[in-house]
């Protein structure tokens, strides 16, 4: 009997084309053609950026006075600072610590925000109530004065602790993502109020799986997708948050050349040096715009509402 | 109406009391001492120090020390700047008008560049008008305010020395030629923020019409011969716009992330570059107070939103 059906199964599955929520997702996303062009403007990026300072060996902090201010020649693609550093080498590796804050703290939001949607939507209640009312507060801090003023209170401290570059780097990273969650905990409690009550939870529970099982195994997985669009877009603004706090001159110190701490050195020297300001703030601008454009790809591949052939 | 209005009122009140809440926690959590320069200062003997500490109440239980802070804040009693001796109230009042015209200005160029755009957008979607716009939206709201800033010093004062990229508050002139001066210094601040209010605002009224514009009632206001603006600016747009007041009001947070970063390219005299110059300079006192005007801001907007939502909508009714 094996013998007879074995052809016959692997027939069917041959012609049926195995599709998942993923493959249909991917498909949909190769279809977004500017999400397309972002995800490889951001590639090329993040490939120059851990790739280049090992290929293009010229020293981010070489002080040479003869070469100050000079804009972009062969010796130097990008021009030159104030004090003849190599601007190609410190956007570099500016890139290295803005994309990786940007990472970095879009991880802790979504950690915290799904941690407080999942527990908000699941539980239900007075700790539902209490966490949204929290959640509620938190949108209508301030943001950037916030940010301000916890950096300005607690960075000695940290520095002295943990040393410049990781005491910053932690304390930069916390914050911007420890003020941003709300969103997604709202997104994730909305997917659960939603999800809990469907068949397939339902059979899990009747089945007799614990609470927590359904939530990480049948609850979870299904409302990542608005919380990976979320995800995305958080990059964007966290790389921002940390260019503007090291644009106002609050973030990194002067020798950690993030891009806007670049742009925070370059901008008393615009009307002689334009080109210190305009690489690291075209970097920046690149970055954001193809981390946007792969978010709205993603939003239309993950959002199973939309039919994108209607276009 | 009235009721409706009080019971927003009382509603604020819980939150700015969680606010303040927020803030004196970050203070209390904060290492280091305000006296701490006494401290390495050797011309001062330690029974000063302790005797100042007794004094302001620094050696009090937690609880005790925020119910002291956040009578006096309610009293309109914010403390002395350590940096420039005047009292913290007194200098923000001086600040915050700077601030507020020009966000409100800003605000409203914003609106004024979303409102036509995005409904154009929606009621002709995937046209090539559309395609620009969207387009322009996306690269507008990716583009940070400081960068744009830095480009239109560079562009509209370096380059053509049309605009002047120093805001000042003392304008030594009269008349017209005030008024001229006036919204030359505030065309860039006011711009670098409209413009970026005015991308993120596109894409929210363009979504906002295009989900009205299919529903049965604009299909009826057409059917019983109203003529097209008709239906659009009644019908369409003002229903639109509720999502957009809400997404506006949980945006403003938001918008003063730019202002202060305006403020600071631009030198506009306004609490944001009130805010960087306290922080640099240390003084607690005036940071404090900044912080928790700014949240202030944010709850009066909402509650601006709400009545606005309101108005919008009437079944939502002053209940």
């Amino acid at each position: 009997m094996s013998v007879a059906t074995a052809p016959a199964a692997r027939l069917v599955r041959s012609a049926v084309p195995r599709t998942s929520l993923w493959r249909d997702a991917t498909r949909r996303f190769r279809r977004h053609r500017l999400a397309m062009v972002g995800f490889t403007v951001l590639l090329a990026l993040v490939a120059a950026v851990l790739v280049g300072p090992y290929v293009y060996r010229v020293p981010i902090n070489e002080i040479d006075f003869k070469a100050k201010l000079k804009g972009p020649s062969r010796a130097h693609p990008l021009g030159t600072d104030d004090l003849g550093q190599d601007l190609l080498a410190r956007v570099l590796y500016g890139g290295r610590i803005s994309l990786a804050v940007g990472v970095v703290a879009m991880l802790i939001s979504i950690t915290i925000g799904t941690s407080i949607g999942a527990a908000a939507g699941q539980l239900g209640g007075a700790t539902d109530h209490t966490l949204m009312r929290i959640t509620d507060l938190f949108l209508s801090l301030p943001q950037l004065p916030l940010l301000l003023l916890i950096v300005y209170l607690f960075r000695n401290a940290l520095t002295k602790w943990l040393g410049p570059e990781a005491g910053v780097f932690i304390l930069v990273v916390a914050v911007i993502g420890g003020l941003r969650w709300m969103p997604v905990a709202r997104l994730v409690r909305a997917q659960f109020l939603s999800l809990r009550e469907r068949e397939f939870v339902e059979a899990a529970r009747s089945l007799g799986a614990p609470p927590l099982r359904q939530v990480i195994r049948h609850i979870l997985p299904n409302a990542l997708g608005p919380v990976i669009v979320a995800g995305s877009l958080d990059v964007a603004a966290a790389i921002i948050a940390e260019s503007s706090l090291s644009f106002l001159g609050l973030g990194f110190p002067p020798d950690i050349p993030t891009w806007g701490r670049i742009l925070y050195d370059a901008k008393d020297n615009l009307d002689f040096a334009p080109h210190w300001a305009l690489f690291p703030g075209t970097a920046i601008f690149l970055t954001v715009l193809s981390i946007n454009y792969i978010g709205d790809g993603l939003r239309d591949a993950l959002d199973p509402r939309k039919v994108l052939g209607a276009k | 109406m009235s009721r409706y209005v009080l019971r927003r009122l009382l509603i604020m009140v819980p939150v700015i009391f969680g606010i303040s809440l927020v803030l004196f926690t970050i203070l209390a959590l904060a290492p280091g001492d305000p006296f701490e320069e006494l401290a390495t200062n050797p011309n001062v003997p330690p029974e000063v120090r302790m005797n100042l500490r007794a004094k302001f109440g620094l050696d009090d239980p937690l609880p005790v020390r925020y119910a002291r802070w956040l009578t006096s804040m309610a009293r309109g009693d914010w403390g002395f700047s350590f940096v420039s001796r005047v009292n913290v109230e007194t200098l923000i009042m001086q600040r915050l008008p700077t601030s507020l015209f020009v966000l409100g200005t800003a605000q409203l160029l914003g609106l004024l560049i979303a409102l036509p755009i995005g409904t154009y957008s929606a009621l002709r979607p995937y046209s090539i008008f559309d395609q620009i716009a969207t387009t322009l939206a996306f690269i507008g709201f990716s583009l940070p305010t400081f960068f744009t800033g830095l480009v239109f010093i560079l562009v509209f004062s370096i380059w053509l020395d049309w605009l002047p990229f120093i805001y000042r508050a003392d304008i030594a002139a009269t008349g017209w030629r005030w008024w001229w001066e006036h919204a030359r210094q505030a065309a860039m601040p006011v711009a670098v923020l409209g413009l970026f209010q005015g991308a993120t605002l596109t894409r929210f009224v363009r979504s906002a019409v295009l989900d009205v514009i299919r529903l049965d009632y604009v299909n009826t206001a057409r059917a019983k011969g109203l003529s097209e603006g008709v239906t659009v600016v009644k019908h369409v747009i003002r229903n639109a716009l509720i999502p957009v007041v809400t997404l506006v009001a949980l945006q403003l947070p938001g918008i003063f992330t730019g202002a202060v970063i305006t403020e600071q390219i631009f030198r506009v005299p306004g609490i944001g570059s009130l805010l960087i110059s306290s922080i640099l300079a240390n003084d607690t006192p005036v940071i404090m107070a900044i912080t928790f005007v700014f949240s202030c801001l944010v709850v009066i907007f909402n509650l601006v939103a709400d009545l606005l939502y309101g108005w919008l909508d009437p079944r939502i009714a002053y209940r």
